[in-house]
């Protein structure tokens, strides 16, 4: 690794570690309803939403009400979206005259969205018209990462509230994420990306002359379209908001969507900002702001020991253009912008797919196979090393729940966790938001290399195109969204197993938690004694990482080493 | 001490033999069905069986040899589970029949007629609550009951195995008897209180034998949790199927991985040491609490008592010695301390009550004092009485009485003396420290105070730090005043005390404690007990104790012995980090087990994942059959483990996680490598693989 790698990763995680404290409490107060100073513009506008859904923002739902609100609103999302795209035809802001998006794409990239996954099965120039981008798809980019927030608001309150038979209401919880947190952190961050060139227009794309005529299938060519549109906005909220979903096709690598260096680290920076913020909101509300420390501290172990990794395979060079004596210096170049370098476009991977964001500023298909591992991998974890908005802390807090039972046990003492007793019921719900990413990645897999539909879209037969099909499953099912690519899914039968991957992933996991905030919630509160074992020291985040590690190791280390680890072992050395 | 109670778990040979024979029955799907981790790997077993069989016929090209041991080791996991269950019931079973053999058929006396004490003969299982029966020496008690009339001395060691008998009266604490003991001397007419069926000796019977022994909260918790597992295993296993086709299909060389390899790995994948030793480790856990002559009426109760937060404790015959104990003479002035302790030794020569005792032992001690014989002087002995509240003797003309201060004071000043103020200000200052003083007098002269207190048991304040360090805070419960009270909580060292206590300010202090979320033990015996142990959530009954006291509590303890409570939080504390810990070792263990049988499952289609076979194994075959071999092995080398359960020390919580993931967790991790590849290099050894 080059000092001058060193010197931006250090710089990237000690600027987000200064924001982390300031963003959490700041978060903490919104969802304790106490709009910060300086906010207080803004409560005409959440109350005019209030007024116009005809929300009742003093009534307080019990887990189920609180779930039930939360798959309706989901729903009618995914038609929206769905309905948007299918008529983008006949409806206004299409300069391109873009057609309706086929059926089976629609609902995958309404599901897509909506679930705060944002893979992206289509490519967003040539297939989507502003109308649909702003309208569908950035609405959900902010919706379905409030709605993230939510739920982990919630099961906090799950922890804090005794005795108490609701969690808080969903439609509060929604907006005030929207209102107060994702809407002006978007803002700021649209514009310091438009001061860096990022396109924001609703004018059509221009066809502009080239320097040198460049030589094309169809004989010489002169001039190129050069898409553009509203893709600041988007971008900002895609980043912030653990979505992912590009504006154009190759995402954050486009010089429209990502241009300067430090538009990149804005970028990266956003990935990470709010799902780390998370962890000090979760510790203010539950009134000790070490806990929150502790699972920022296991999630960053699990980063920087990941960061490592891709870093060390990536300023490797490829072997085999070594052997050639063809390799570019700066390590693997192949899939990589050179105005990043191969240090920066590791520390983008690592983190979109440690947060369940997924956008990518370089192509992880061409990655050298350790690192390749280690984005998959950090996926398969369940998304919870920093993870999406809220739904990275939630899932985390399900390991804690069972890395406290554990620990309960080997102590000798009924597990409890922030003065809440972990019981059956809370076993079983952690278990399923565990077990059921993990169950759809596996079996998700095992379908599409049985049948001939999913072996139909593998380009690269052998080991690598294992890889690309898990990488595949391990996105959608855990909501992350970046793609391995090479692995054509833009088909009726990835659509609809990707889709399903995506529900499962998200509501799979969403349902089980919100029943363990009632549960919790309804529990009454165990003070803390001597032989309470503390959660907020070195040794439970040791615990804690260990649990993560070996769930996702002993789940998925058979089908890593026949993609990755076989990859990396047939390289010539 | 107990003859079925102190018997080690040792592999006697015939335990072990019953055991054996039982691991074979327990094969019952009906059984097996009931542990899922464990059902799994009986499902697995079946499934290689076939798989041989088939083989024998049509050749698969995967060696039939092969696929038998496999199949076979898989048995052998099975069983090797069944046989720490049995031999953990063994040890319960061995117990309950040594109880059964004291529930002889029985002839109760009912008695037919109060009055004239005419009695009846009946079976004693036909006797129905309600019913008097007559109990003379040398006979059974046929059921549990209230004594109603009589004192006897009875023999318990049936139910307690103290062979000391011990006093049954009627009216106050000592009321209960128990069906099966027997009468020693004297008779007793006695109230039968239970149905017979559901005695204490039945319910007895029942726990032991685990008839009703049902699933603990954190047992059905930990079994989601292994099932759990086992299902991510199960589906790691069933994927890796077509993920290993399309790797063959994809490189062009190998073969797929078999169904047996692939039953091989999810055996030893899922979590089998813990499932294999779960319910061992409950039954061995209540085994160890009965050994400890404690009897629980739920598992839940004994785990509950691993949580306890806060331990009330009765001050007397617990804290204290039963009664006040004479522990100073304070002359007045101008009277030496031996002319003291004369009188009141002479004061109390008729006073047979504890205290008046502790003074006579109290001169005896200081001065060498025997006790006086009265004989042949002329003497006249005064009772105490409510109305005077003094006692003493009239001997040869001289008045000399010990009573209350303030009786006494009036008793000096109508014989028209005076209590000097010097007197009066040590009485008082006895009262603060908690004592109780006694003014002796002779004549008109006050001679000094006797100082009377309530003396801690020797020891007891070792216990209650030990308390501490575990986390749980005692309470002295007392109906002394707070001064009193006060005075002996800080000299036996509890946390805290509850003066004054009637038995409703009892239950308030539980139900505050209960609402502040914490998880109160109290001990107690009598009756007024009752309602308080009823709420508490970890209750031992003195067996001592009235029957009313025994019916509240959660368990009984047949020492009466109130520190008992330390044992039994230590039994429920052991019984968690038993499964924790085994728990722990048994995922702990699978990443050795990943690294022999992937390499060996998958070397033919990719050979370079051979160099993730860091053991070296001798080869594909023998890889498989040593994770499985190791993975049944393991069972059995922790039975012991499971029955005695791990060590408990009063360290904190941290200390424990840390000692614990260090042994288990990393041990957990390295022992597996060692141990695979000490049964390849077996298996090479001897030409199997």
């Amino acid at each position: 690794m080059t000092l001058n790698a060193l010197l931006q990763i250090a710089m990237y995680l000690a600027v987000l570690g200064l924001c982390v404290r300031p963003l959490g409490l700041f978060m903490a107060r919104v969802h304790e309803g106490r709009i910060p100073l300086g906010m207080g513009f803004l409560r005409p506008v959440e109350r005019l939403i209030y007024r116009v859904c005809r929300v009742d923002a003093t009534v307080e739902m019990d887990w189920r009400r609180y779930a039930w609100a939360l798959l309706w609103f989901s729903f009618v999302g995914i038609l929206v979206v769905h309905a948007v795209q299918r008529l983008q035809g006949v409806l206004p802001w299409n300069p391109e005259g873009l057609p309706a998006v086929s059926s089976d794409s629609s609902i995958n990239t309404a599901v897509s969205f909506v679930t705060n996954t944002n893979w992206q099965g289509y490519s967003g120039e040539t297939t989507m018209s502003y109308l649909t981008q702003s309208v569908a798809l950035t609405v959900q980019n902010f919706v379905s990462a409030a709605a993230g927030m939510a739920v982990l608001v919630a099961l906090v309150r799950g922890f804090v509230r005794r005795t108490a038979g609701t969690i808080g209401n969903f439609w509060v919880d929604l907006t005030r994420s929207v209102v107060y947190i994702l809407l002006p952190l978007s803002a700021i961050l649209a514009l310091a990306l438009v001061s860096q060139g990022v396109v924001q227009t609703f004018a059509a794309s221009r066809e502009v002359r080239l320097l040198e005529a460049a030589a094309g299938p169809d004989g010489a060519a002169a001039t190129q379209r050069i898409a553009v549109g509203p893709a600041a906005s988007q971008v900002a909220i895609k980043q912030l908001g653990t979505n992912g979903g590009g504006f154009f096709n190759v995402n954050s690598a486009h010089p429209l969507e990502n241009p300067t260096p430090l538009s990149n680290f804005l970028q990266v920076l956003a990935i990470l900002l709010i799902p780390a913020a998370l962890c000090l909101t979760f510790g203010e509300m539950v009134g000790d702001r070490r806990q929150g420390w502790a699972l920022l501290a296991a999630m960053s172990v699990l980063f920087v020991a990941m960061l490592a990794l891709t870093v060390a395979a990536e300023s490797r060079g490829n072997p085999v253009l070594d052997a050639l004596g063809v390799s570019p210096t700066g390590g693997n170049m192949e899939g990589k912008e050179v105005r990043f370098g191969a240090a920066n476009s590791a520390l983008w991977a690592v983190a979109t797919t440690a947060a369940s964001n997924g956008s990518v500023n370089a192509m992880h298909d061409s990655f050298n196979p350790l690192g390749g591992l280690a984005a998959m991998w950090l996926m398969q974890l369940g998304e919870v090393v920093f993870g999406g908005v809220g739904s990275g802390l939630y899932g985390m807090l399900a390991f804690a729940l069972v890395a406290v039972f554990l620990a309960g046990l080997m102590v000798g003492r009924t597990p409890e966790y922030l003065g809440k007793k972990i019981g059956a019921f809370e076993m079983k719900m952690a278990s399923l938001v565990i077990l059921l990413p993990c169950a759809m990645v596996l079996v998700g897999t095992a379908f599409a290399v049985m049948l001939p539909q999913g072996k139909a879209g593998v380009f690269n037969p052998g080991p690598h195109g294992f890889s690309e099909v898990l990488y595949a499953l391990s996105s959608a099912s855990n909501n992350n969204g970046s793609a391995f690519a090479g692995l054509g899914a833009n088909t009726p039968f990835y659509n609809g197993l990707l889709g399903l991957a995506m529900l499962v992933g998200r509501f799979g996991v969403m349902i089980p938690i919100l029943a363990i905030a009632g549960s919790l919630a309804a529990k009454k509160s165990v003070p803390v004694g001597p032989g309470t074992l503390p959660t907020h020291t070195p040794l439970f985040v040791f615990l804690l990482v260990s649990v993560v590690v070996a769930v996702g190791a002993l789940s998925f280390f058979p089908a890593l080493a026949l993609g990755p680890i076989v990859e990396q072992l047939l390289l010539p050395s | 001490m107990t003859p079925h109670a102190r018997q080690s778990p040792a592999f006697d040979r015939k335990l072990f033999l019953e055991a054996t024979r039982d691991s074979f029955l327990k094969l019952a799907p009906r059984n097996q069905l009931r542990n899922p981790v464990m059902f799994a790997v009986y499902l697995g077993s079946l499934l290689t069986t076939w798989l041989w069989i088939r083989s024998l016929t049509t050749p698969t090209g995967e060696p039939s040899g092969f696929i038998l041991g496999v199949g076979a080791w898989l048995w052998f996991t099975v069983l090797f589970a069944n046989f720490a269950e049995a031999i953990a019931e063994g040890n319960g079973k061995a117990q309950a029949a040594s109880l059964r053999r004291s529930r002889t058929e029985v002839v109760a006396r009912r008695l037919v007629d109060r009055r004239a004490r005419t009695t009846e003969d009946v079976p004693a299982p036909d006797l129905k609550v309600d019913d008097l029966v007559m109990v003379h020496a040398g006979e059974i008690i046929p059921a549990d009951g209230e004594v109603v009339e009589g004192v006897a001395s009875v023999d318990e060691s049936a139910i307690t195995g103290e062979s000391a008998p011990v006093v049954r009266e009627s009216g106050g604490d000592r009321s209960a008897v128990t069906g099966g003991t027997r009468v020693i001397s004297d008779w007793l007419l006695i109230r039968v209180s239970t149905l017979p069926g559901e005695s204490f000796l039945d319910r007895m019977i029942a726990m032991v034998e685990g008839a009703k022994r049902q699933k603990t909260p954190n047992e059905i918790a930990l079994a989601i949790l292994l099932a759990a597992l086992t299902l991510v295993f199960l589906l790691v296993v069933a994927t890796l199927l077509p993920f290993s086709r399309y790797s063959v299909e994809a490189s062009g060389q190998g073969r797929p991985i078999t169904l047996t390899v692939l039953t091989a790995l999810f055996v030893c994948l899922a979590p089998t040491t813990i499932g294999a030793l779960l319910s061992a480790i409950g039954i061995a856990g209540m085994n160890r609490l009965s050994r400890a002559n404690v009897i629980a009426m739920s598992g839940r109760a004994v785990e509950a008592a691993g949580d306890v937060d806060v331990l009330l404790l009765d001050k007397t015959g617990t804290i204290t010695l039963g009664d006040r104990q004479a522990t100073r003479f304070h002359p007045a002035e101008g009277v030496s301390e031996r002319d003291l302790a004369e009188a009141a030794q002479v004061a109390s020569i008729a006073d047979e009550t504890p205290e008046g005792r502790s003074i006579a032992v109290l001169a005896k001690t200081r001065f060498g004092l025997r006790g006086h014989d009265l004989q042949g002087r002329e003497h006249e002995f005064v009772p105490f009485t409510a109305n005077t509240r003094m006692s003493g003797v009239d001997l040869e003309g001289r008045v000399i009485r010990k009573g209350a201060a303030d009786a006494v004071d009036r008793h000096i000043r109508d014989q028209g003396g005076t209590t000097p103020a010097s007197l009066q200000e040590e009485v008082r200052r006895i009262s603060r420290s908690g004592g109780t003083p006694l003014v002796v007098s002779r004549d008109a002269q006050a001679l000094g105070v006797i100082e009377l207190k309530d003396v801690v048991k020797g020891g007891i304040k070792e216990r209650f730090s030990e308390l501490r360090r575990m986390g749980i805070k005692t309470v002295m419960i007392t109906g002394d005043n707070p001064l009193t009270a006060a005075a002996i909580a800080a000299e036996a060292g509890v946390d805290d005390f509850l003066a004054e206590a009637t038995p409703e300010a009892k239950l308030a202090l539980i139900r505050e404690y209960q609402k502040g979320g914490r998880l109160v033990a109290m001990t107690g015996d009598g009756t007024n007990d009752a309602p308080a142990l009823a709420q508490a959530d970890v209750a031992v009954a003195m067996n001592t104790g009235t029957q009313a006291a025994k019916e509240a509590g959660n368990m009984v303890d047949l020492d009466s012995n109130p520190t008992k409570l330390i044992e039994v939080v230590n039994i429920g504390k052991q019984l968690l980090m038993t499964r924790g810990a085994l728990t722990t070792f048994s995922i702990a263990n699978d990443v050795a087990k990943y690294f022999a049988i992937l390499p060996a499952a998958f070397a033919a289609t990719f050979p370079v994942l051979k160099s993730l076979d860091v053991m070296r194994l001798s080869s594909p075959a023998s890889a498989v059959l040593s994770a499985v071999i190791f993975n049944a092995l393991i069972i059995i080398a922790l039975v012991p483990l499971a029955l005695k359960g791990v060590r408990y020390r009063p360290v904190g919580a941290a200390q424990i996680l840390r000692d614990n993931l260090l042994v288990y967790g990393l041990g957990g991790l390295i022992v597996p490598f060692v141990g695979i590849k000490a049964i390849d290099t077996l298996l090479w050894a001897i030409g199997i693989a």
